[in-house]
This record gives C-alpha cells, sequence and structure tokens, in this order.
C-alpha cells in the first residue's frame, strides 16, 4: 500500500527530502493545468510550477492537515498564479484589428448565425485567451475560476483568501468590463 | 451585434477545452533539485530551535563561573579562598553600602 501524503508530508519534515519526489508526481498535472490557465508561455508555465513547489516544500511546517493536502497545494498554486499574473500585467489595450484570419472568420459566422458559431473552433479559444489577457489580474482570476472552471463563490474564497461579498463584487466587475472588451471588439471590427 | 451571447459562445469555448495536464519529462527531479535548503519553520518552533541552542552556551557559562569562584584567590589572599568564606564575602558585598551609610552617621 502506497504511503499517505500525510506520511510523506512527516518525512519531508524529519529531514527526508525524497519523500517530496512523490507528491511532486502525484499533484503536478493538475498544478501544470492551472498554471497553463495563467501563462500562456510554455517556459513561463514551468516557472510557474516551479514557484508553486519550492513555496509548498518551504512552507509544509505550516501545513496542520486540517484539510487534505491537495487543498492546501491549490489555494497556494491558485495565490502564486495570481502573483504571476500581477507581475505579468500587461499595461497595453491591445487592438483587435490585430485578430487572426481565423478568428476574424469565426467572429463573421457569429455575427451571421449566433447560434451556429462553433464553440470547439480553435478560432474561439484564441479569442477568448485575447480577451482574458485584457482582464486585470483580479478579474481574470476570478472569471476564470467562476466562469471557466465553474466554481463555486465559497470555494472561489477559500482559494484566493478573499471574502465571498469581494469575490461576487470582483465577479460582477469582471463581467462587465468583459462586455466592454467585447464591445471594443464589435466596434473595431464593424464600424 | 448580441455581447451577452458572444461573450457566453467564448466562455463556453474556454471550458470545453481544458489546458493539458501534461508534466514535462524528469520535472520532479528539477523540483528537487531546485528545492531550498531548509524548509521554512513556524515562529513557535524557530523560537523553540532558537532556545534549545542557547541552552548549551548557557549551562558552559554558569560551570565557567562556578568553577571560577570556587578557585579563584580572595581580596588580599595568595591561596585560594576557603569554600565558607564565599556567602560571608557575598553579604559584606551586598551590605556595603548600608554598612558606609551607618559609617558616615557616626
Amino acid at each position: 500500500m502506497e504511503p499517505a501524503d500525510e506520511d510523506r508530508i512527516a518525512a519531508v519534515l524529519a529531514g527526508d527530502t525524497a519523500s517530496f519526489e512523490p507528491l511532486v508526481q502525484k499533484y503536478s498535472p493538475r498544478i501544470f493545468a492551472m498554471a497553463r490557465r495563467y501563462a500562456r508561455r510554455e517556459d513561463e508555465v514551468e516557472d510557474v510550477v516551479q514557484e508553486i513547489w519550492s513555496k509548498a516544500y518551504q512552507r509544509l511546517a505550516g501545513f496542520r492537515g486540517e484539510a487534505p493536502f491537495e487543498h492546501w497545494l491549490m489555494r497556494l498554486a491558485v495565490r502564486t498564479c495570481y502573483d504571476f499574473l500581477r507581475r505579468h500585467q500587461r499595461n497595453r489595450e491591445s487592438s483587435f484589428t490585430e485578430l487572426t484570419e481565423a478568428e476574424n472568420e469565426w467572429l463573421d459566422r457569429f455575427v451571421a448565425a449566433p447560434a451556429e458559431a462553433p464553440e470547439d473552433a480553435d478560432a474561439a479559444r484564441q479569442l477568448v485567451q485575447r480577451i482574458l489577457d485584457e482582464l486585470s489580474p483580479d478579474a481574470r482570476l476570478v472569471i476564470t475560476l467562476l466562469e471557466i472552471e465553474e466554481r463555486s463563490v465559497k470555494e472561489i474564497s477559500r482559494l484566493t483568501g478573499w471574502s465571498p461579498t469581494l469575490v461576487k463584487v470582483r465577479a460582477f466587475r469582471a463581467r462587465a468590463k468583459m462586455k466592454g472588451i467585447l464591445a471594443k471588439l464589435a466596434r473595431d471590427k464593424y464600424l | 451585434m448580441n455581447h451577452k451571447l458572444l461573450q457566453e459562445k467564448l466562455l463556453a469555448a474556454a471550458r470545453a477545452h481544458p489546458p493539458s495536464d501534461r508534466v514535462p519529462y524528469a520535472f520532479e527531479k528539477r523540483v528537487l533539485a531546485c528545492l531550498p535548503t531548509q524548509t521554512a519553520m513556524d515562529p513557535l518552533t524557530l523560537w523553540v530551535t532558537a532556545l534549545w541552542r542557547a541552552a548549551l552556551p548557557c549551562v558552559a557559562i554558569m560551570v565557567l563561573f562556578f568553577v571560577w569562584t570556587r578557585t579563584s584567590p580572595g581580596p588580599g589572599e595568595s591561596a585560594p579562598a576557603p569554600v565558607a568564606n564565599l556567602g560571608s564575602d557575598l553579604e559584606t558585598t551586598l551590605l556595603a553600602s548600608v554598612s558606609f551609610e551607618n559609617e558616615l552617621s557616626w
């Protein structure tokens, strides 16, 4: 039988660094999937994940075992991704005249027949990424967690450390900001 | 253009394609190689560790003083002071100011 996470953590705290490796192997896929939502380039993704594991190791003594290790780790991961977004905040308003041909085609199809525009198209995904890049770090985080990962307000509150009211306020503002970006996109393209 | 519907479509597109969870080859080795040498401890553990580390030098200093007070000669003595004198020496030192004031009152 495999040792439990708690046993491995106890071993790491007792000085057995090698016991940390199975934890990294077990949880890295989830952490990579999360980091890829916020960092675009693969080298940035790897650096973020590296930072998450480094912090997890340094703060391991603070894990009291009241909740599963995975929850503790995901909280740390979300906060590190948020820090990454803040550090790499792009203070530029990208022009939607830079849209690729595929993105333009997808938008044209949407305007012609909104219900028929495919949701599984690469162009739609690229367009979402472009819009998310325009958002502020907290707006992007809350839209990703609430609208894309479909987590509850309570869960987001636990992950981010924000109060449930603050999560709702930020979600409201983020949706409004996103609508504003889409309106700008429509103006740039069709007016 | 219906912005609300466009927003829903785009978010649905993002939901439909979660990012890959692929981990680069031997990533765990890289993580382990870059780990800091020590885990950060909580303040209480840090305090307790510091106290334990300070205990040994404190005991050593105490033993040294004990040995020194036992072996050092008293004032005006060439030989080591007798153990019995230590108590009276301490008393004399502590009461020196009182005796001095009494002398002045005469």
